[in-house]
C-alpha cells in the first residue's frame, strides 16, 4: 500500500531494504514511509524483526542492501553517532542508562559541554535540560542517581536524552512494556504533544489499544516482511490484530462450562514470611478443583509471588498445610513438589523458568534429566533428549531453528512455549501459571490460553496469577482476589464484574460489598 | 626514643610503604572504573621494578641525582607497554580479565629474573643502584612547628606526589568529559555505546593508564625501598594495592587512604620494635602483618563494596 506524496515530507523513507544475518533475512525488501509529524506505530508479533529495523534506522545495523533516506536525503549511517546527527534517536526497550550517574551526567553522557581542557560544564547543560524537562512535561529529578528513581522517571532521561540532542525524529520500542497504567496514559499525552511541535515518532509494540489511541499510521511486519500500512483511524483492533498474526485472533478464549471434581489443592491456614521477615500471605484458605481454572487477582506485590512460591516449594510456609492431590506437600523440596504433581509456569521465565544459554532441547529436560529415559547410570542421552525434544517442537509450534539452538536466542513467546511444553508435557495434577502472557503479544496470548483450559479439560487443576483482569475474567472459572496477602473473597467468573473484583482488590472483602448491596437493595 | 621521634619513624616509613601502593591502586581504580579487571598490577610492577632499575644503574652517571626520577618514568613507561598485552587481550580478543592479568603475573617475573641473568653475568639479582630515592625535607612547610617535623622532614617526596594524585585523579574521574566517559564505559558499556562514546577507545585508555602507574609504583619499589632488583622485589604488592583499590571502593581517594592504611602495616616490620605495647611481638607477626591485613579487609568489604556494574565483563560491538 503505497500512497503518493512529495518525498520531502517523508521524515524516513526505506526502499527494498533487507537486513541479513548469515541465511536469515531478518527484514525483506522493506518499503516504508514515516510522515513527518505524525506518530507511525510499527506492529508485528516478537520475532517479526521489528527490532532489526529499528537497529538499521538508528545507524546500529547496516542494511545488507536497499537504501535508507532521512528528510528526503539518501543517507548511509555507519554508527549510532550517524543517526544522531540527523537527528534520529531511539527509547531503547532496556533503557540504556548509567544507574551510578545522576540524571543529568546521564543526559549529556557524549554530548557534554565543557570549559576549555575537557572540564565538565553541567550547568551549562542543566538550563537546557530543565527548559526540555519544562516544554514537553517531563519531569525529572536532575540530581537524584538513575537508580534511585522510578522506572516512569528512567523512560522520561531516556526522552530528555534524544530531545537534549535535538533529535526530530524518535523512536520508541515497546515504551509501555514496563510503564503503569498512570505513567503510560502521561506517555501517551508526551508523545502527541511532540508530534504537534513538528516530531515524528515511531512507535513499535504489540499493544493494539495504545495504536488506537495515538498513531496515525499503523504499518504491520510479519516475519521480516511488510503486510501493509493502514490508516489507524479506518481500521478496527480486530483487523490490526488479523493483520499481525496473518489469521483471525480470537480475544476470548472458547471454553466449555467447567465440570470441577474433588480438591487437587488443598491450603489451609497458610502464612508465608519473605526474606526479611516481613509476613506476605496472612492465614490464606482455598482449593483448587480437579477441571477448573481458579485464578487469582490482585495488584502486584499483595502476596501473589510468596503463595505461589511457598506452594512450588521455592520459599517455607511458616505456618498452615498444603495438600497437592491427597500428599501433605508443605515445605517439602522442590523436586518432591515436583513428583507429586505440580507443574509450575514461573513468574519470570528467564530467571527462574528456563537457562537461557542452554539449548531447547536440555531445557526441555531439566525436570526429567535425572531419571531415564533421559539419562541412565548418570549418563544423559542426548539422543533421546534431543527426538524428545523434536516432538515437542512440532507438537507445541516452538518456533526455533533446531532443538539444538540456544534458548537464549528463542523470541519471548517462544521461550514460554518451552517452558509450557516441559510442564503440560508431564501432565501434572495442578498447573500454576503466574502471569504467563506478560510481555507476550495477541497471537502468543491466544495459544497460552488455550493450553491452559486443554490442561482444565483433560480433568486437571490450574491455578491461574495474573496482574491482568482480562486475562483472569477470560481463562478462570472461579476468581480468587488476594489483597495484602489475604483472601478478599472467591467468585464465579461468570457472575462478577471488573467493578465487584476492582473493590476486592482495593481491600473490600466479598462479604461486606454483599452486605452494602443487600442495604442497597432492601431499601 | 621519645614519642615524638616514633610519631616521625612511622609517619615517614608508612609513606615510604605506601607510596608504591598508592601509584598502584590508582591505576587499578582507572582501569576498572572503565570496566577492565586488572589483577595483572602485580606483574606490571615487576616490569616497572626491573626496568627502572637497570636504567638506574645503566645511566646514573649520565643523569646523577635526576636518575631516580627519570627511572620512575621508565618505569611508568614501561609498565605502561606492558599493560598493552592486557588490554588487546581484553578489549579486542574478549579474553577473560583474570585469566589475562594471571598471565601478566606469571609473565613478568620470569621475564625479569631471565632479564637480570642475562644482563648481568648469570647473576640473580642486579647490582644495587647508586642513585636511590632517599628521604628529604619539603621545603617551607617543613618549617611549620610540630607537623612540619612529623609530616614533612625526612620524607619521601613522590609519596606526596602519590596523595595529590589521588586527589588529582578524583578530579579527572569526576569532573572532566574524559572521566565521565571512562567511568560510563565500565558501568554500561552498550548504552556509552549507543551515544556514541567508542568503548573500545576508552578501555584501552583505562588499561594503559593503570599500567603506567602500575610501572610507577614498582619503580617506587626498586628506587626507593629494595635498592635493587631481585624476585622478592615485589611480593604481594601489586594484590596489596588492588586490595586497597576495593577497601576504598573504587574511588581514587578512598585508595590512597587505603593504601596509607596498607603501608603502615607493612611499616610494622620495621617500627614495630619501637611501638611501646607491641614492641615485644615476635618479628614474624610484623612481617605476616600486611598479608594478613589485607585478607581480613578484603574478607570484610569485598562484599559491602560496589565495583562499578560492567566491570570484568566483555563489550561485544554489535555489526
Amino acid at each position: 500500500m503505497q500512497s503518493n506524496f512529495d518525498q520531502a515530507s517523508c521524515a524516513i523513507e526505506l526502499k527494498h531494504m533487507t537486513k541479513a544475518f548469515g541465511d536469515f533475512k531478518a527484514n525483506n525488501d522493506i518499503n516504508l514511509k514515516i510522515k513527518k509529524g505524525q506518530i507511525h506505530a510499527l506492529l508485528g508479533e516478537n520475532g517479526a524483526g521489528k527490532s532489526t529495523m529499528m537497529n538499521v534506522l538508528s545507524g546500529l545495523y547496516q542494511p545488507t542492501s536497499g537504501d535508507v533516506f532521512v528528510n528526503g536525503e539518501k543517507v548511509a549511517m555507519t554508527s549510532s553517532k550517524d543517526a544522531n546527527n540527523l537527528g534520529i534517536g531511539m527509547v531503547h526497550q532496556h533503557f540504556m542508562l548509567v544507574d551510578d550517574f545522576t540524571v543529568i551526567e546521564n543526559i549529556v553522557l557524549g554530548a557534554e559541554p565543557t570549559k576549555a581542557a575537557g572540564i565538565l560544564n553541567l550547568k551549562q547543560a542543566r538550563q537546557k535540560i530543565m527548559d526540555l524537562s519544562e516544554k514537553y512535561h517531563l519531569e525529572i529529578d536532575p540530581d537524584a542517581k538513575v537508580r534511585d528513581i522510578s522506572v516512569g522517571m528512567q523512560q522520561r532521561v531516556e526522552i530528555l536524552k534524544l530531545l537534549y540532542r535535538d533529535a526530530n525524529i524518535l523512536i520508541f520500542d515497546e515504551p509501555t512494556a514496563v510503564l503503569t497504567p498512570s505513567e503510560i496514559t502521561e506517555l501517551m499525552a508526551i508523545m502527541k504533544e511532540m508530534v504537534q511541535e513538528g516530531k515524528s515518532i515511531i512507535l513499535i509494540t504489540h499493544k493494539l489499544d495504545e495504536i488506537k489511541e495515538v498513531a496515525d499510521e499503523c504499518t504491520v511486519i510479519r516475519r521480516g516482511q511488510i503486510i501493509g500500512s493502514v490508516l489507524v483511524k479506518n481500521s478496527s483492533e480486530q483487523q490490526l490484530a488479523d493483520m499481525m498474526v496473518g489469521r483471525e485472533v480470537s480475544f476470548k478464549t472458547d471454553k466449555t462450562k467447567s465440570k470441577p471434581g474433588e480438591a487437587v489443592l488443598k491450603i489451609e491456614n497458610l502464612s508465608v514470611k519473605d526474606s526479611q521477615k516481613v509476613e506476605r500471605v496472612k492465614n490464606l484458605s482455598f482449593n483448587v478443583r480437579a477441571g477448573e481454572v481458579l485464578g487469582i487477582a490482585g495488584v502486584d506485590g499483595n502476596g501473589q509471588s510468596e503463595l505461589v512460591q511457598a506452594i512450588s516449594g521455592l520459599e517455607k510456609s511458616s505456618s498452615g498445610s498444603i495438600t497437592l492431590d491427597n500428599q501433605n506437600i508443605t515445605n517439602l523440596k522442590v523436586r518432591k513438589v515436583t513428583e507429586a504433581g505440580l507443574g509450575h509456569i514461573p513468574e519470570d521465565r528467564q530467571r527462574f523458568g528456563l537457562i537461557l544459554p542452554m539449548t531447547v532441547s536440555e531445557n526441555i529436560a531439566l525436570q526429567s534429566y535425572y531419571c531415564k529415559p533421559d539419562s541412565a547410570h548418570g549418563v544423559l542421552k542426548y539422543n533421546y533428549m534431543n527426538e524428545h525434544a523434536r516432538h515437542l517442537i512440532e507438537q507445541f509450534d516452538i518456533r526455533t531453528s533446531s532443538e539444538k539452538s540456544e534458548t537464549g536466542a528463542l523470541s519471548g513467546g517462544n521461550q514460554q512455549k518451552v517452558i509450557i511444553a516441559r510442564e503440560v508435557e508431564r501432565n501434572p495434577k495442578l498447573l500454576i501459571a503466574a502471569n504467563p502472557t506478560r510481555g507476550l503479544d495477541v497471537g502468543a496470548i491466544e495459544y497460552i490460553h488455550k493450553r491452559l483450559v486443554d490442561q482444565r479439560d483433560k480433568g486437571n487443576g490450574v491455578l491461574l496469577v495474573s496482574f491482568s483482569l482480562d486475562e483472569i475474567l477470560n481463562v478462570s472459572d472461579r476468581i480468587l482476589v488476594m489483597h495484602n496477602g489475604e483472601n478478599m473473597g472467591i467468585v464465579e467468573a461468570s457472575r462478577t464484574s471488573e467493578q465487584e473484583l476492582g473493590l476486592m482488590m482495593a481491600g473490600t472483602p466479598l462479604d461486606k460489598i454483599k452486605k452494602s448491596k443487600r442495604k442497597v437493595a432492601d431499601k | 626514643m621519645n614519642t615524638m621521634t616514633i610519631l616521625m619513624t612511622i609517619v615517614s616509613t608508612t609513606l615510604i610503604y605506601a607510596s608504591p601502593l598508592i601509584f598502584t591502586s590508582l591505576g587499578g581504580t582507572f582501569s576498572e572504573r572503565g570496566g577492565i579487571v586488572n589483577v595483572g598490577l602485580e606483574g606490571i610492577m615487576v616490569i616497572g621494578a626491573f626496568a627502572s632499575t637497570v636504567f638506574s644503574i645503566s645511566f646514573n652517571e649520565t643523569f646523577g641525582a635526576a636518575t631516580p626520577w627519570l627511572a620512575l618514568i621508565v618505569g611508568g613507561i614501561c609498565g605502561l607497554l606492558f599493560s598493552i598485552v592486557h588490554a588487546v587481550a581484553t578489549v579486542n580478543l574478549r579474553a577473560n580479565h583474570i585469566i589475562s592479568g594471571t598471565v601478566l603475573n606469571m609473565l613478568a617475573p620470569a621475564a625479569a629474573v631471565f632479564l637480570t641473568k642475562v644482563i648481568y653475568d648469570g647473576k640473580g639479582q642486579t647490582p644495587i643502584i647508586q642513585q636511590n630515592m632517599s628521604t628529604t625535607d619539603i621545603p617551607l612547610l617543613s618549617k611549620i612547628p610540630v607537623i612540619g617535623d612529623i609530616f614533612f622532614s625526612n620524607t619521601l617526596v613522590i609519596g606526596w606526589i602519590g596523595i595529590l594524585l589521588a586527589f588529582a585523579s578524583w578530579w579527572v574521574l569526576y569532573k572532566t568529559r574524559f572521566g565521565l566517559r571512562l567511568r560510563s564505559v565500565g558501568e554500561n558499556p552498550e548504552a556509552a555505546d549507543t551515544l556514541g562514546i567508542s568503548v573500545y577507545k576508552m578501555r584501552y585508555s583505562a588499561v594503559l593508564i593503570s599500567g603506567m602507574l602500575g610501572g610507577i609504583g614498582g619503580a617506587i619499589m626498586s628506587q626507593a625501598i629494595t635498592l635493587n632488583y631481585n624476585v622478592s622485589t615485589i611480593a604481594g604488592q601489586g594484590f596489596m594495592a588492588l586490595a586497597a583499590m576495593i577497601f576504598g571502593k573504587w574511588n581514587p581517594i578512598g585508595a590512597m587512604f587505603a593504601a596509607l592504611f596498607f603501608g603502615f602495616a607493612q611499616s610494622l616490620s620495621i617500627v614495630g620494635a619501637y611501638i611501646p605495647i607491641i614492641s615485644g611481638w615476635n618479628d614474624v607477626v610484623f612481617k605476616v602483618a600486611p598479608y594478613l591485613i589485607t585478607i581480613v579487609v578484603l574478607a570484610f568489604f569485598i562484599g559491602k563494596s560496589t565495583a562499578p556494574k560492567a566491570d570484568g565483563e566483555t563489550f561485544i560491538k554489535s555489526k
